[in-house]
């Protein structure tokens, strides 16, 4: 790999381009009177239909970073690390079927912005919302500059950004970057809901013409004969096999464990809940819990080209001259098509790329916004201050994303998004069990999230690999089970538990409960309801602060 | 393309009802919703279920034959359930949605 591949960078320049006009062009479709609140800017008018949910939640949670790391993990280590992605992707869907229609009525009919709102006006608890909200930041950032990481990616096997020159080196990744920051700051999440659907339709292209091409040039059979001799192959440095081709006994409790608890923490994030509360109506999320595993199928295959370049040899050499498995898709697609189309392929990647980042950004200011400006320093804030504190924070979310990969290891940002993964399910309690039952006390619950995010952080930290002493691994010998497991399941089920036998306790102890904002018809509320539009003159005159 | 409904003016300096304030007190109509029917119910959380327990159950297709096409079973198999789940969770949507318009929801 020598030099610049000009033909596929001028592909992916000239498309790059067409999505920056889309993003800008985003701000008059389905324009609102004012741009000037939540609602509009970070939820596009919570009017989305069957149609554009699916496109943006697809957007929004397939990633850049996924496609890539997928086919990467599946080169380098096999099914356990890579293939679990699948049954992950295929049992999220089920799960939220079930409830995220109650979280979309109870914050279309109080209004709420963010998952820490409804944990706030539910539990009557400032303290636990704050929990939720930055938790929330925590895991998002790391996950935005990962998306980074996919960009550099794909620019590193174009040949760019691999002079010494510090400034010329990140270049290319301070454009897009300003570009994206730009068009998010002007059109809201109707910028990357629009440009969702150029993504979309690039990945689809890009993945049917590449299994045509394993089919027909290399062969599926071929592909996993390859993979088997590789994951069999004993490695030199740790005198065990490199990879898993088909989970042995032993690690059948990782597999479903890292699915289950992926899959549990998938709609925890953020930037998941966003687009969720942007769409229409109930059966809008009910329709898209039937027709979203699409997406599944197209990971199922992305996952696989990974086999199929271990078949065609690829030799993932980054521009520092070391082996990189992150390239080794990035690469299979310059060795084996023309130029152009390897060229259609990157810009799938960095297109992909700048979806979720933007709807990431968004999320993460609507939640400083909301339940951390708001909250604790100008509680009668207007709509339209609102609107533009969220405007300003998500330039900074990007910079702080910017920072963190051109200053840090790449390695760190992977290290934060395996601990954001762990994080983030630490406030499954509070959101989603709180949908259905107060049972659960406030402080029961903070306690038990703060029990889970310590637990999970020094479980993860401890595990080392051959590459990295400490986060080398998201699998730790699960505690009286004995068997390897997801961290971030084992501290969900041990956050759970200090939850329930604290709520005991602190029910003896008589301690104060907070005040419930929502009341038992909140949670069916549906388009066309009078319940879904309290607006202002039903509630203008209420003003019940919540308090821990 | 229908034009972006009105809904941004939901929001208000404070985003709540008063939690003692009922929906009589609102003057709205009466929560009418029924619980959904037992069979229903069930039925439900059958579809939802299957697709979970059929993929922890990973003893169950971890496994190299029969191959499809030169796929492993592990991995066809796997690959196989994205449809039967999607099919799963649309006949819940399907009869989720049928029970609440014939019980008169609205």
């Amino acid at each position: 790999m020598t030099g610049v591949n000009w033909v596929a960078l001028t592909v992916v320049i000239i498309l790059f381009v067409f999505v920056t006009g889309v993003g800008f062009a985003a701000a008059r479709w389905r324009r609102a009177q004012s741009m000037a609140s939540l609602d509009e800017w970070g939820l596009g008018g919570r009017g989305f239909g069957t149609f554009i949910t699916w496109f943006l939640l697809g957007g929004d949670l397939y990633t850049a970073y996924t496609f890539i790391a997928v086919p990467a993990a599946m080169f380098a280590t096999g099914a356990v690390s890579g293939f679990f992605a699948v049954p992950y992707t295929i049992i999220v869907y089920p799960i939220i079927f079930v409830f995220l229609p109650r979280l979309w009525s109870v914050s279309h009919r109080h209004g709420y912005v963010t998952p820490a709102d409804f944990v706030e006006g539910r539990h009557g608890s400032r303290g636990l919302g704050l929990a939720v909200a930055v938790t929330g930041i925590l895991a998002t950032m790391p996950y935005i500059a990962l998306q980074l990481v996919g960009i550099q990616a794909v620019l590193e096997v174009m040949g760019v950004g691999g002079s010494n020159n510090v400034i010329a080196q990140d270049l290319p990744l301070f454009i897009a970057f300003a570009v994206l920051a730009a068009y998010t700051y002007s059109s809201g999440l109707r910028a990357p809901a629009l440009i969702a659907f150029v993504k979309d339709f690039l990945i689809y292209l890009v993945i049917i013409v590449a299994v045509v091409y394993i089919a027909v040039k290399i062969g599926f059979g071929a592909s996993f004969d390859a993979a088997q001799k590789k994951m069999a192959t004993i490695n030199p440095a740790t005198g065990k096999p490199t990879g898993v081709f088909i989970p042995p006994p032993a690690q059948y409790w990782a597999y479903a464990s890292l699915a289950l608890g992926s899959a549990l923490a998938l709609f925890m994030y953020p930037h998941s809940i966003t687009a969720v509360l942007s769409s229409r109506s109930r059966n809008v999320i009910r329709r898209n819990a039937a027709i979203l595993p699409a997406y599944s199928l197209v990971l199922g295959l992305l996952a696989l080209l990974g086999f199929a370049a271990i078949a065609a040899g690829t030799k993932p050499i980054g521009l520092n001259g070391k082996p990189n498995a992150q390239l080794g898709v990035p690469q299979f697609f310059e060795d084996s098509f023309p130029s152009w189309f390897a060229g259609v392929a990157f810009a799938a990647v960095a297109i992909g790329a700048l979806v979720p980042a933007a709807i990431m950004s968004i999320a993460a200011a609507n939640l400083f916004t909301r339940n951390i400006y708001r909250a604790y320093f100008e509680r009668e804030v207007s709509r339209e201050k609102e609107a533009q504190v969220s405007k300003i924070t998500s330039l900074i979310v990007k910079l702080g994303a910017l920072i963190f990969v051109l200053s840090l290891d790449r390695q760190n940002a992977i290290n934060f998004q395996l601990l954001g993964g762990i994080w983030i399910l630490q406030t499954f309690p509070a959101l989603v069990l709180g949908l259905y039952t107060r049972w659960f006390h406030r402080w029961a619950l903070l306690i038990g999230w703060a029990v889970g995010m310590v637990y999970g952080t020094v479980a993860a930290y401890q595990q080392s690999s051959a590459a990295t002493k400490h986060f080398g691994s998201s699998l730790d010998q699960v505690p009286f089970v004995g068997k390897l497991g997801y961290i971030a399941l084992t501290a969900f089920v041990i956050n759970l538990i200090v939850a329930v036998v604290l709520t005991f306790v602190l029910r003896a102890m008589k301690s104060p409960e907070g005040v419930d904002q929502t009341e038992p018809s909140d949670y069916f509320a549906d388009e066309g309801d009078p319940r879904v539009q309290p607006i202002d003159e039903l509630t203008a005159d209420t003003s019940k602060a919540s308090s821990t | 393309m229908p034009a972006a409904r009105g809904v941004g003016s939901l929001h208000t300096e404070v985003e709540v009802a008063e939690p003692d304030q009922t929906d009589r007190e609102r003057e709205l109509p009466p929560d009418r919703r029924q619980p959904l029917p037992t069979g229903v119910l069930v039925a439900v959380a059958l579809l939802i279920l299957a697709p979970i327990v059929a993929l922890m159950w990973v003893g169950s297709y971890a496994q190299e034959d029969p191959r499809l096409w030169g796929f492993p079973f592990f991995y066809w198999y796997q690959l196989l359930w994205v449809f039967i789940a999607s099919g799963c969770t649309y006949l819940a949507y399907r009869l989720v949605h049928n029970a609440r318009r014939g019980g008169g929801d609205r």
